[in-house]
Protein backbone atom coordinates (compact mmCIF):
# COMPACT_ATOMS: atom_id res chain seq x y z
CA UNK A 1 0.00 0.00 0.00
CA UNK A 2 1.22 3.52 -1.11
CA UNK A 3 1.77 6.20 1.56
CA UNK A 4 -0.95 8.06 0.65
CA UNK A 5 -3.71 5.83 0.75
CA UNK A 6 -2.13 4.31 4.20
CA UNK A 7 -2.24 7.96 5.72
CA UNK A 8 -5.70 8.46 4.27
CA UNK A 9 -6.88 5.58 5.88
CA UNK A 10 -5.31 6.46 8.99
CA UNK A 11 -6.75 10.12 9.21
CA UNK A 12 -10.32 8.22 8.18
CA UNK A 13 -9.92 6.03 11.19
CA UNK A 14 -9.47 8.84 13.61
CA UNK A 15 -12.00 10.84 12.58
CA UNK A 16 -14.71 8.10 11.91
CA UNK A 17 -13.29 6.76 15.60
CA UNK A 18 -13.90 10.39 16.85
CA UNK A 19 -17.31 10.47 15.34
CA UNK A 20 -18.60 7.40 17.10
CA UNK A 21 -17.43 8.43 20.52
CA UNK A 22 -18.95 11.70 19.97
CA UNK A 23 -22.20 9.29 19.80
CA UNK A 24 -21.45 7.66 22.81
CA UNK A 25 -20.79 11.05 25.06
CA UNK A 26 -24.26 12.28 23.56
CA UNK A 27 -25.68 8.92 24.77
CA UNK A 28 -24.77 9.27 27.81
CA UNK A 29 -24.62 12.85 28.05
CA UNK A 30 -21.36 13.76 28.71
CA UNK A 31 -18.47 16.27 26.78
CA UNK A 32 -17.05 14.58 24.41
CA UNK A 33 -13.74 15.90 25.42
CA UNK A 34 -13.04 13.43 27.89
CA UNK A 35 -13.55 10.88 25.55
CA UNK A 36 -11.53 12.71 22.34
CA UNK A 37 -8.25 12.03 24.98
CA UNK A 38 -9.32 8.73 25.32
CA UNK A 39 -8.97 8.12 22.01
CA UNK A 40 -6.07 9.50 21.50
CA UNK A 41 -4.34 7.74 24.32
CA UNK A 42 -5.63 4.52 22.49
CA UNK A 43 -4.06 5.63 18.87
CA UNK A 44 -0.75 7.07 20.55
CA UNK A 45 1.94 5.64 21.57
CA UNK A 46 1.53 2.71 24.41
CA UNK A 47 -1.86 2.58 23.81
CA UNK A 48 -4.16 -0.20 21.58
CA UNK A 49 -3.89 0.66 18.44
CA UNK A 50 -0.55 2.71 18.22
CA UNK A 51 -0.78 4.89 14.71
CA UNK A 52 2.27 6.16 12.85
CA UNK A 53 2.44 8.57 10.58
CA UNK A 54 -0.35 10.99 10.44
CA UNK A 55 1.99 13.45 12.91
CA UNK A 56 2.18 16.22 10.51
CA UNK A 57 -0.61 17.03 9.45
CA UNK A 58 -2.71 16.16 13.20
CA UNK A 59 -0.23 18.51 14.91
CA UNK A 60 -0.82 21.71 12.51
CA UNK A 61 -4.77 20.66 13.01
CA UNK A 62 -4.62 20.67 16.59
CA UNK A 63 -2.64 23.96 16.48
CA UNK A 64 -5.49 25.08 14.26
CA UNK A 65 -7.85 24.00 16.87
CA UNK A 66 -6.19 25.44 19.34
CA UNK A 67 -6.79 28.92 17.37
CA UNK A 68 -10.33 28.38 16.17
CA UNK A 69 -10.79 27.69 19.91
CA UNK A 70 -9.86 30.68 21.47
CA UNK A 71 -10.86 32.68 18.65
CA UNK A 72 -14.92 31.47 18.77
CA UNK A 73 -14.64 32.10 22.74
CA UNK A 74 -13.09 35.24 21.75
CA UNK A 75 -16.30 35.99 18.96
CA UNK A 76 -18.58 34.88 22.14
CA UNK A 77 -17.84 37.95 24.59
CA UNK A 78 -18.26 41.53 22.93
CA UNK A 79 -15.83 44.19 24.70
CA UNK A 80 -18.52 45.93 26.57
CA UNK A 81 -19.36 42.71 28.10
CA UNK A 82 -15.52 42.03 28.97
CA UNK A 83 -14.93 45.20 30.37
CA UNK A 84 -18.13 45.44 32.89
CA UNK A 85 -18.10 41.69 33.58
CA UNK A 86 -13.95 42.86 34.79
CA UNK A 87 -15.29 45.51 36.88
CA UNK A 88 -18.55 43.84 38.22
CA UNK A 89 -16.80 40.70 39.21
CA UNK A 90 -12.64 41.10 39.60
CA UNK A 91 -13.18 40.67 43.70
CA UNK A 92 -14.27 36.82 42.55
CA UNK A 93 -12.18 36.87 40.33
CA UNK A 94 -9.10 37.00 42.24
CA UNK A 95 -10.74 34.74 44.88
CA UNK A 96 -11.22 32.39 42.04
CA UNK A 97 -7.51 32.60 41.01
CA UNK A 98 -5.67 32.14 44.46
CA UNK A 99 -8.08 29.14 45.42
CA UNK A 100 -8.12 27.05 41.64
CA UNK A 101 -4.30 28.05 40.93
CA UNK A 102 -3.24 27.19 44.80
CA UNK A 103 -3.81 23.23 44.56
CA UNK A 104 -1.98 22.56 40.99
CA UNK A 105 0.90 25.07 42.10
CA UNK A 106 1.26 23.05 45.53
CA UNK A 107 1.27 19.55 43.67
CA UNK A 108 3.88 20.60 41.21
CA UNK A 109 6.20 21.88 43.82
CA UNK A 110 5.61 18.88 46.17
CA UNK A 111 6.63 16.68 42.65
CA UNK A 112 9.58 18.74 42.12
CA UNK A 113 8.39 19.98 38.48
CA UNK A 114 10.21 23.51 39.95
CA UNK A 115 8.49 27.48 39.16
CA UNK A 116 8.01 26.36 35.61
CA UNK A 117 5.79 23.07 36.32
CA UNK A 118 3.58 24.94 39.34
CA UNK A 119 3.03 27.90 36.81
CA UNK A 120 1.34 25.45 34.49
CA UNK A 121 -0.12 23.04 36.52
CA UNK A 122 -1.58 26.02 38.73
CA UNK A 123 -3.43 27.15 35.48
CA UNK A 124 -5.05 23.55 34.46
CA UNK A 125 -6.33 23.54 37.90
CA UNK A 126 -7.72 27.36 37.49
CA UNK A 127 -9.37 27.88 34.33
CA UNK A 128 -12.99 26.36 34.33
CA UNK A 129 -14.23 24.51 30.92
CA UNK A 130 -16.74 27.45 29.67
CA UNK A 131 -17.93 25.42 27.02
CA UNK A 132 -18.83 22.60 29.04
CA UNK A 133 -20.29 25.20 31.81
CA UNK A 134 -22.73 27.06 29.22
CA UNK A 135 -24.03 24.21 27.52
CA UNK A 136 -24.70 22.63 31.30
CA UNK A 137 -26.51 25.63 32.36
CA UNK A 138 -28.71 25.54 29.18
CA UNK A 139 -29.33 21.86 29.19
CA UNK A 140 -30.39 22.85 32.72
CA UNK A 141 -32.62 25.30 31.87
CA UNK A 142 -30.70 27.54 34.57
CA UNK A 143 -30.32 30.11 32.26
CA UNK A 144 -32.93 32.06 34.15
CA UNK A 145 -31.72 31.34 37.38
CA UNK A 146 -30.08 34.51 39.25
CA UNK A 147 -27.08 33.22 40.00
CA UNK A 148 -26.45 32.22 35.92
CA UNK A 149 -24.96 35.77 35.63
CA UNK A 150 -22.95 35.34 38.65
CA UNK A 151 -20.90 32.37 37.13
CA UNK A 152 -20.54 33.71 33.60
CA UNK A 153 -19.20 36.55 34.77
CA UNK A 154 -17.08 34.67 36.53
CA UNK A 155 -16.20 32.83 32.97
CA UNK A 156 -15.40 35.89 31.32
CA UNK A 157 -13.20 37.01 33.87
CA UNK A 158 -11.20 33.70 33.73
CA UNK A 159 -11.03 34.05 29.96
CA UNK A 160 -9.35 37.35 30.44
CA UNK A 161 -7.35 35.93 32.60
CA UNK A 162 -6.03 33.55 30.06
CA UNK A 163 -5.13 36.36 27.60
CA UNK A 164 -2.76 37.54 29.98
CA UNK A 165 -1.87 34.37 31.39
CA UNK A 166 -1.05 32.64 27.99
CA UNK A 167 1.93 35.27 27.15
CA UNK A 168 3.50 35.30 30.22
CA UNK A 169 3.53 31.32 30.47
CA UNK A 170 5.10 31.13 26.55
CA UNK A 171 7.91 34.07 27.82
CA UNK A 172 8.05 31.40 30.98
CA UNK A 173 8.44 28.24 28.96
CA UNK A 174 10.77 29.42 26.41
CA UNK A 175 13.02 30.49 29.16
CA UNK A 176 13.11 33.77 28.75
CA UNK A 177 15.18 36.29 31.53
CA UNK A 178 13.35 38.03 33.98
CA UNK A 179 13.72 41.13 31.85
CA UNK A 180 11.97 39.51 28.87
CA UNK A 181 9.61 37.81 31.10
CA UNK A 182 8.91 41.63 32.26
CA UNK A 183 8.56 42.67 28.75
CA UNK A 184 6.49 40.00 27.70
CA UNK A 185 4.04 41.18 30.21
CA UNK A 186 4.15 44.32 29.32
CA UNK A 187 3.64 43.66 25.63
CA UNK A 188 0.83 41.63 26.30
CA UNK A 189 -1.06 44.02 28.60
CA UNK A 190 -0.65 46.77 25.72
CA UNK A 191 -1.70 44.56 23.52
CA UNK A 192 -4.95 43.80 25.40
CA UNK A 193 -5.04 46.93 26.14
CA UNK A 194 -5.02 48.53 22.75
CA UNK A 195 -7.30 45.31 21.32
CA UNK A 196 -10.15 46.25 23.75
CA UNK A 197 -10.18 50.13 22.95
CA UNK A 198 -10.21 49.31 19.22
CA UNK A 199 -13.01 46.88 19.92
CA UNK A 200 -15.34 49.31 22.00
CA UNK A 201 -14.35 52.05 19.78
CA UNK A 202 -13.82 50.90 16.09
CA UNK A 203 -15.16 47.43 16.32
CA UNK A 204 -17.61 47.76 13.23
CA UNK A 205 -14.06 48.77 11.38
CA UNK A 206 -12.74 45.08 12.41
CA UNK A 207 -15.58 43.38 11.56
CA UNK A 208 -16.03 44.96 8.15
CA UNK A 209 -12.50 43.87 6.87
CA UNK A 210 -13.69 40.39 7.27
CA UNK A 211 -17.55 40.84 7.01
CA UNK A 212 -18.90 39.68 3.32
CA UNK A 213 -22.10 38.41 2.06
CA UNK A 214 -20.42 35.56 0.67
CA UNK A 215 -20.36 32.37 2.87
CA UNK A 216 -17.29 31.36 1.27
CA UNK A 217 -15.68 34.67 0.97
CA UNK A 218 -16.26 35.38 4.52
CA UNK A 219 -15.14 32.11 6.07
CA UNK A 220 -12.42 32.03 4.13
CA UNK A 221 -11.37 35.77 5.13
CA UNK A 222 -12.67 34.85 8.99
CA UNK A 223 -10.47 31.50 9.00
CA UNK A 224 -7.35 33.66 6.76
CA UNK A 225 -7.19 36.66 9.31
CA UNK A 226 -7.72 34.44 12.48
CA UNK A 227 -4.74 32.39 11.40
CA UNK A 228 -2.64 35.40 10.33
CA UNK A 229 -3.47 37.12 13.61
CA UNK A 230 -2.54 33.87 15.36
CA UNK A 231 0.95 33.32 13.64
CA UNK A 232 1.99 37.17 14.22
CA UNK A 233 1.03 36.51 17.80
CA UNK A 234 3.15 33.86 17.89
CA UNK A 235 6.05 35.67 16.14
CA UNK A 236 5.86 38.16 18.90
CA UNK A 237 6.22 35.45 21.22
CA UNK A 238 2.77 36.31 22.61
CA UNK A 239 0.98 33.01 22.15
CA UNK A 240 -0.86 32.35 18.93
CA UNK A 241 -4.35 31.80 20.99
CA UNK A 242 -3.68 34.82 22.21
CA UNK A 243 -4.18 36.41 19.15
CA UNK A 244 -7.21 34.57 18.03
CA UNK A 245 -8.73 35.03 21.07
CA UNK A 246 -8.08 38.96 20.48
CA UNK A 247 -9.31 38.81 16.84
CA UNK A 248 -12.39 37.48 18.45
CA UNK A 249 -13.25 39.81 20.94
CA UNK A 250 -12.55 42.80 18.19
CA UNK A 251 -15.34 41.18 16.11
CA UNK A 252 -18.87 42.08 16.87
CA UNK A 253 -22.57 42.82 16.20
CA UNK A 254 -23.75 40.36 13.09
CA UNK A 255 -20.26 39.79 11.90
CA UNK A 256 -19.42 37.84 15.09
CA UNK A 257 -22.87 35.93 15.15
CA UNK A 258 -22.25 34.91 11.56
CA UNK A 259 -18.66 34.12 11.98
CA UNK A 260 -19.25 31.81 14.94
CA UNK A 261 -21.94 30.10 13.01
CA UNK A 262 -19.56 29.09 9.97
CA UNK A 263 -16.98 28.62 12.65
CA UNK A 264 -18.74 26.21 14.81
CA UNK A 265 -18.10 23.06 12.75
CA UNK A 266 -14.31 23.45 11.68
CA UNK A 267 -13.90 24.51 15.37
CA UNK A 268 -15.62 21.14 16.82
CA UNK A 269 -13.33 19.21 13.96
CA UNK A 270 -9.95 20.72 14.70
CA UNK A 271 -10.17 20.78 18.32
CA UNK A 272 -11.23 17.20 18.44
CA UNK A 273 -7.70 16.63 16.10
CA UNK A 274 -6.65 18.98 19.40
CA UNK A 275 -7.36 16.55 21.89
CA UNK A 276 -6.52 13.45 20.11
CA UNK A 277 -3.06 14.89 19.23
CA UNK A 278 -2.26 15.44 23.30
CA UNK A 279 -3.87 12.01 23.92
CA UNK A 280 -1.30 10.97 21.30
CA UNK A 281 1.91 12.71 23.17
CA UNK A 282 0.55 11.15 26.17
CA UNK A 283 1.77 7.84 26.91
CA UNK A 284 -1.31 5.72 28.61
CA UNK A 285 1.32 3.77 30.94
CA UNK A 286 2.12 7.07 32.75
CA UNK A 287 -1.00 8.04 33.84
CA UNK A 288 -1.70 5.01 36.92
CA UNK A 289 1.39 6.67 38.92
CA UNK A 290 -0.17 10.39 38.62
CA UNK A 291 -3.35 8.96 39.20
CA UNK A 292 -3.31 9.21 42.94
CA UNK A 293 -2.68 13.03 42.97
CA UNK A 294 -5.27 13.09 39.56
CA UNK A 295 -7.73 12.58 42.52
CA UNK A 296 -6.48 14.84 45.08
CA UNK A 297 -5.90 17.71 42.92
CA UNK A 298 -9.68 16.67 41.71
CA UNK A 299 -11.33 16.59 45.18
CA UNK A 300 -9.36 19.97 46.09
CA UNK A 301 -10.03 22.00 43.42
CA UNK A 302 -14.17 20.64 43.32
CA UNK A 303 -14.27 21.87 46.62
CA UNK A 304 -12.08 25.51 45.93
CA UNK A 305 -14.38 25.69 42.49
CA UNK A 306 -17.67 25.51 44.87
CA UNK A 307 -16.24 27.78 47.45
CA UNK A 308 -15.57 30.73 44.92
CA UNK A 309 -19.10 30.47 43.25
CA UNK A 310 -20.77 29.98 46.64
CA UNK A 311 -18.96 33.24 47.39
CA UNK A 312 -19.50 35.26 44.38
CA UNK A 313 -23.25 34.51 44.50
CA UNK A 314 -23.60 35.35 48.17
CA UNK A 315 -22.24 38.82 47.42
CA UNK A 316 -24.98 39.00 44.62
CA UNK A 317 -27.31 38.55 47.43
CA UNK A 318 -28.59 34.80 46.27
CA UNK A 319 -30.18 32.63 48.98
CA UNK A 320 -27.96 29.03 50.01
CA UNK A 321 -29.35 26.64 47.25
CA UNK A 322 -28.11 29.30 43.95
CA UNK A 323 -25.09 29.51 46.04
CA UNK A 324 -24.20 25.76 46.02
CA UNK A 325 -25.60 25.37 41.57
CA UNK A 326 -22.97 28.56 40.82
CA UNK A 327 -20.55 27.09 42.68
CA UNK A 328 -21.32 23.09 40.91
CA UNK A 329 -21.65 25.13 38.03
CA UNK A 330 -18.18 26.31 37.72
CA UNK A 331 -16.53 22.76 38.55
CA UNK A 332 -16.15 21.53 34.70
CA UNK A 333 -12.48 21.80 33.74
CA UNK A 334 -12.17 21.02 29.85
CA UNK A 335 -10.52 22.15 26.72
CA UNK A 336 -8.34 25.62 28.19
CA UNK A 337 -7.03 22.94 30.84
CA UNK A 338 -5.58 20.84 28.18
CA UNK A 339 -4.54 23.85 25.55
CA UNK A 340 -2.47 25.01 28.91
CA UNK A 341 -1.00 21.92 28.89
CA UNK A 342 -0.32 21.41 25.29
CA UNK A 343 1.32 24.24 25.10
CA UNK A 344 4.09 22.93 28.12
CA UNK A 345 4.04 20.14 26.33
CA UNK A 346 4.48 21.66 22.78
CA UNK A 347 7.49 23.65 24.09
CA UNK A 348 9.04 20.43 25.92
CA UNK A 349 9.69 22.58 29.46
CA UNK A 350 7.60 20.28 31.61
CA UNK A 351 8.21 17.37 32.60
CA UNK A 352 6.29 14.18 30.64
CA UNK A 353 4.33 13.16 33.98
CA UNK A 354 2.69 16.44 33.46
CA UNK A 355 1.25 15.99 30.55
CA UNK A 356 -0.26 12.35 32.20
CA UNK A 357 -0.93 14.05 35.22
CA UNK A 358 -3.18 16.94 33.32
CA UNK A 359 -4.78 14.28 31.31
CA UNK A 360 -6.43 12.10 34.33
CA UNK A 361 -7.25 15.82 35.71
CA UNK A 362 -9.39 16.84 32.57
CA UNK A 363 -10.62 13.36 32.30
CA UNK A 364 -11.79 13.54 35.46
CA UNK A 365 -13.20 16.94 35.88
CA UNK A 366 -14.79 17.25 32.55
CA UNK A 367 -16.94 13.94 33.52
CA UNK A 368 -17.56 15.43 37.55
CA UNK A 369 -18.48 18.77 36.17
CA UNK A 370 -21.86 18.39 34.61
CA UNK A 371 -22.26 15.70 37.39
CA UNK A 372 -21.51 17.98 40.05
CA UNK A 373 -24.13 20.92 39.12
CA UNK A 374 -26.80 18.31 38.14
CA UNK A 375 -26.48 16.81 41.98
CA UNK A 376 -25.89 20.27 43.59
CA UNK A 377 -29.66 20.70 44.71
CA UNK A 378 -30.33 17.49 45.90
CA UNK A 379 -27.32 17.53 48.21
CA UNK A 380 -28.48 20.77 49.37
CA UNK A 381 -31.57 19.49 49.87
CA UNK A 382 -30.47 16.34 51.74
CA UNK A 383 -28.08 18.50 53.96
CA UNK A 384 -30.17 19.64 57.28
CA UNK A 385 -30.93 23.41 57.31
CA UNK A 386 -30.01 24.41 61.03
CA UNK A 387 -32.04 28.11 60.45
CA UNK A 388 -36.13 27.33 60.04
CA UNK A 389 -36.80 26.72 56.42
CA UNK A 390 -39.05 29.68 55.54
CA UNK A 391 -41.60 29.09 53.48
CA UNK B 1 -43.57 48.48 35.57
CA UNK B 2 -39.54 48.00 36.79
CA UNK B 3 -38.20 45.59 34.34
CA UNK B 4 -34.85 44.29 34.90
CA UNK B 5 -32.37 43.79 32.39
CA UNK B 6 -29.53 41.68 33.10
CA UNK B 7 -26.72 40.62 30.41
CA UNK B 8 -25.67 37.42 29.81
CA UNK B 9 -21.99 37.20 28.62
CA UNK B 10 -21.77 34.93 25.94
CA UNK B 11 -25.37 34.12 25.75
CA UNK B 12 -27.90 36.94 25.23
CA UNK B 13 -30.01 39.25 27.69
CA UNK B 14 -32.31 38.52 30.17
CA UNK B 15 -35.12 40.98 31.03
CA UNK B 16 -37.38 40.19 33.47
CA UNK B 17 -40.44 41.76 36.17
CA UNK B 18 -41.03 40.82 39.57
CA UNK B 19 -44.60 39.87 40.01
CA UNK B 20 -46.30 41.30 43.22
CA UNK B 21 -45.74 37.62 44.97
CA UNK B 22 -42.53 37.90 44.87
CA UNK B 23 -42.24 35.50 41.59
CA UNK B 24 -39.86 36.24 38.58
CA UNK B 25 -40.98 36.15 34.80
CA UNK B 26 -39.76 37.08 32.02
CA UNK B 27 -37.62 36.63 28.64
CA UNK B 28 -34.04 35.68 27.60
CA UNK B 29 -33.39 36.86 24.47
CA UNK B 30 -30.68 34.67 22.64
CA UNK B 31 -27.94 36.29 20.79
CA UNK B 32 -29.33 33.80 17.71
CA UNK B 33 -32.77 35.01 17.99
CA UNK B 34 -34.32 32.36 19.96
CA UNK B 35 -36.58 33.62 23.16
CA UNK B 36 -37.10 31.67 26.75
CA UNK B 37 -39.62 32.54 28.29
CA UNK B 38 -39.11 31.70 32.30
CA UNK B 39 -41.01 32.07 35.24
CA UNK B 40 -39.39 31.70 38.73
CA UNK B 41 -39.83 28.98 41.38
CA UNK B 42 -42.38 29.40 44.09
CA UNK B 43 -39.95 27.95 47.03
CA UNK B 44 -36.65 29.25 45.18
CA UNK B 45 -36.35 32.45 44.02
CA UNK B 46 -33.46 31.89 42.22
CA UNK B 47 -34.31 29.10 40.10
CA UNK B 48 -36.36 28.89 37.22
CA UNK B 49 -39.73 26.33 36.98
CA UNK B 50 -39.26 26.25 33.52
CA UNK B 51 -37.63 28.10 30.80
CA UNK B 52 -40.11 27.65 27.69
CA UNK B 53 -38.33 28.24 24.20
CA UNK B 54 -40.98 30.51 22.22
CA UNK B 55 -41.07 31.42 18.44
CA UNK B 56 -41.20 34.67 17.36
CA UNK B 57 -44.88 34.00 16.05
CA UNK B 58 -45.57 32.44 19.75
CA UNK B 59 -44.35 35.09 21.28
CA UNK B 60 -46.23 37.71 19.32
CA UNK B 61 -49.47 35.73 19.84
CA UNK B 62 -48.87 35.29 23.66
CA UNK B 63 -48.05 39.19 23.89
CA UNK B 64 -51.27 40.13 22.32
CA UNK B 65 -52.93 37.82 24.90
CA UNK B 66 -51.38 39.41 27.50
CA UNK B 67 -51.26 43.14 26.25
CA UNK B 68 -54.65 43.77 24.08
CA UNK B 69 -57.23 43.34 27.90
CA UNK B 70 -55.01 46.12 29.15
CA UNK B 71 -55.61 48.19 26.13
CA UNK B 72 -58.99 47.20 25.88
CA UNK B 73 -59.62 48.20 29.41
CA UNK B 74 -58.03 51.43 29.20
CA UNK B 75 -60.05 52.38 26.10
CA UNK B 76 -63.61 51.18 28.25
CA UNK B 77 -62.43 53.68 30.99
CA UNK B 78 -61.92 56.84 28.99
CA UNK B 79 -65.70 55.88 26.77
CA UNK B 80 -67.57 55.04 30.12
CA UNK B 81 -69.98 57.98 30.01
CA UNK B 82 -71.24 56.86 25.96
CA UNK B 83 -73.88 54.61 26.94
CA UNK B 84 -74.20 52.13 25.14
CA UNK B 85 -70.46 52.01 23.67
CA UNK B 86 -67.84 49.39 24.67
CA UNK B 87 -64.62 48.31 22.99
CA UNK B 88 -63.85 44.81 21.86
CA UNK B 89 -61.21 42.55 20.66
CA UNK B 90 -61.62 41.03 17.40
CA UNK B 91 -58.92 38.73 16.62
CA UNK B 92 -57.74 37.99 12.51
CA UNK B 93 -57.64 34.04 12.74
CA UNK B 94 -54.79 32.88 10.57
CA UNK B 95 -57.32 31.69 8.36
CA UNK B 96 -59.52 34.85 7.90
CA UNK B 97 -60.41 36.05 4.59
CA UNK B 98 -58.67 39.16 5.55
CA UNK B 99 -55.09 38.10 6.29
CA UNK B 100 -53.38 39.41 4.49
CA UNK B 101 -55.63 41.97 2.90
CA UNK B 102 -55.54 45.93 3.75
CA UNK B 103 -57.59 47.22 6.18
CA UNK B 104 -60.18 48.86 3.99
CA UNK B 105 -61.43 45.94 2.20
CA UNK B 106 -63.16 44.69 5.18
CA UNK B 107 -65.26 47.89 5.12
CA UNK B 108 -65.57 47.60 8.75
CA UNK B 109 -67.46 51.36 9.41
CA UNK B 110 -69.44 51.05 6.34
CA UNK B 111 -71.23 47.78 7.09
CA UNK B 112 -71.46 47.41 10.85
CA UNK B 113 -70.60 51.33 12.41
CA UNK B 114 -67.88 49.99 14.19
CA UNK B 115 -64.43 52.05 14.68
CA UNK B 116 -60.95 50.27 14.52
CA UNK B 117 -58.67 52.19 17.43
CA UNK B 118 -55.67 50.30 16.69
CA UNK B 119 -54.33 46.83 15.77
CA UNK B 120 -51.91 44.91 18.25
CA UNK B 121 -49.27 43.04 16.45
CA UNK B 122 -46.89 40.47 18.71
CA UNK B 123 -47.94 42.61 21.13
CA UNK B 124 -47.09 46.41 19.79
CA UNK B 125 -50.07 48.49 19.45
CA UNK B 126 -50.64 50.14 16.36
CA UNK B 127 -52.78 53.11 17.29
CA UNK B 128 -55.46 54.42 14.37
CA UNK B 129 -54.83 52.07 11.70
CA UNK B 130 -55.03 53.32 7.87
CA UNK B 131 -57.62 51.76 5.22
CA UNK B 132 -54.22 50.45 3.44
CA UNK B 133 -52.93 48.64 6.96
CA UNK B 134 -52.63 45.43 5.79
CA UNK B 135 -53.73 42.53 7.95
CA UNK B 136 -52.03 39.45 9.15
CA UNK B 137 -53.65 36.42 10.61
CA UNK B 138 -52.72 36.43 14.66
CA UNK B 139 -53.40 40.30 14.68
CA UNK B 140 -56.03 41.21 17.26
CA UNK B 141 -57.73 44.44 15.91
CA UNK B 142 -59.51 46.48 18.59
CA UNK B 143 -62.60 47.85 17.67
CA UNK B 144 -64.98 50.58 19.35
CA UNK B 145 -68.76 50.62 18.83
CA UNK B 146 -72.29 49.48 19.84
CA UNK B 147 -72.13 45.67 21.80
CA UNK B 148 -74.25 43.97 18.64
CA UNK B 149 -72.61 45.82 16.42
CA UNK B 150 -69.27 44.63 17.66
CA UNK B 151 -70.96 41.00 17.14
CA UNK B 152 -71.00 41.97 13.37
CA UNK B 153 -67.89 43.08 12.87
CA UNK B 154 -66.56 39.91 14.40
CA UNK B 155 -68.44 38.34 11.94
CA UNK B 156 -66.84 40.26 9.02
CA UNK B 157 -63.67 39.33 10.02
CA UNK B 158 -63.59 35.93 10.65
CA UNK B 159 -66.32 35.11 7.44
CA UNK B 160 -65.91 37.88 5.06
Amino acid sequence: MDHTALELLELGAVFFGLGLLGRLAQRIGLSPIPLYLIGGLAFGSGGIIPLGDIGEFTSLAGEVGVVLLLLLLGLEYTAAELVTGLRRSWTAGVLDIVLNASPGVAVALILGWGPVGAMVLGGVTYISSSGIVAKVLSDLGRLGNRETPVVLSVLVFEDLVMALYLPILTAVLLGVTLWGGVSAVAISLAVISVVLVVALRYGRYVSAIVDSDDREVFLLKVLGAALLVAGFAQAMQVSAAVGAFLLGIAISGSTAENATKLLEPLRDLFAAVFFVVFGLSTDPRAIPPVLGWALVLAVATTLTKIATGWWAARRARIGRMGRARAGAALVARGEFSIVIAGLAVGYAAVPAELSALATAYVLIMAVLGPIAARCAEPVMRAVPVRAPAVA
Amino acid sequence: MNVDVTPLPGIGVRKEIELRNGRRIGVISHRDGRIELILSRADDPDACVAALPLTVEEAGALANLLGAPQLVNQLNDEHRDLPGITTRKLPIKPNSPYDGRPLGDTALRTRTQVSVVAVMRAGQVHPSPTPDFVLAGGDIVIAVGLADKLEQAADVLSRG
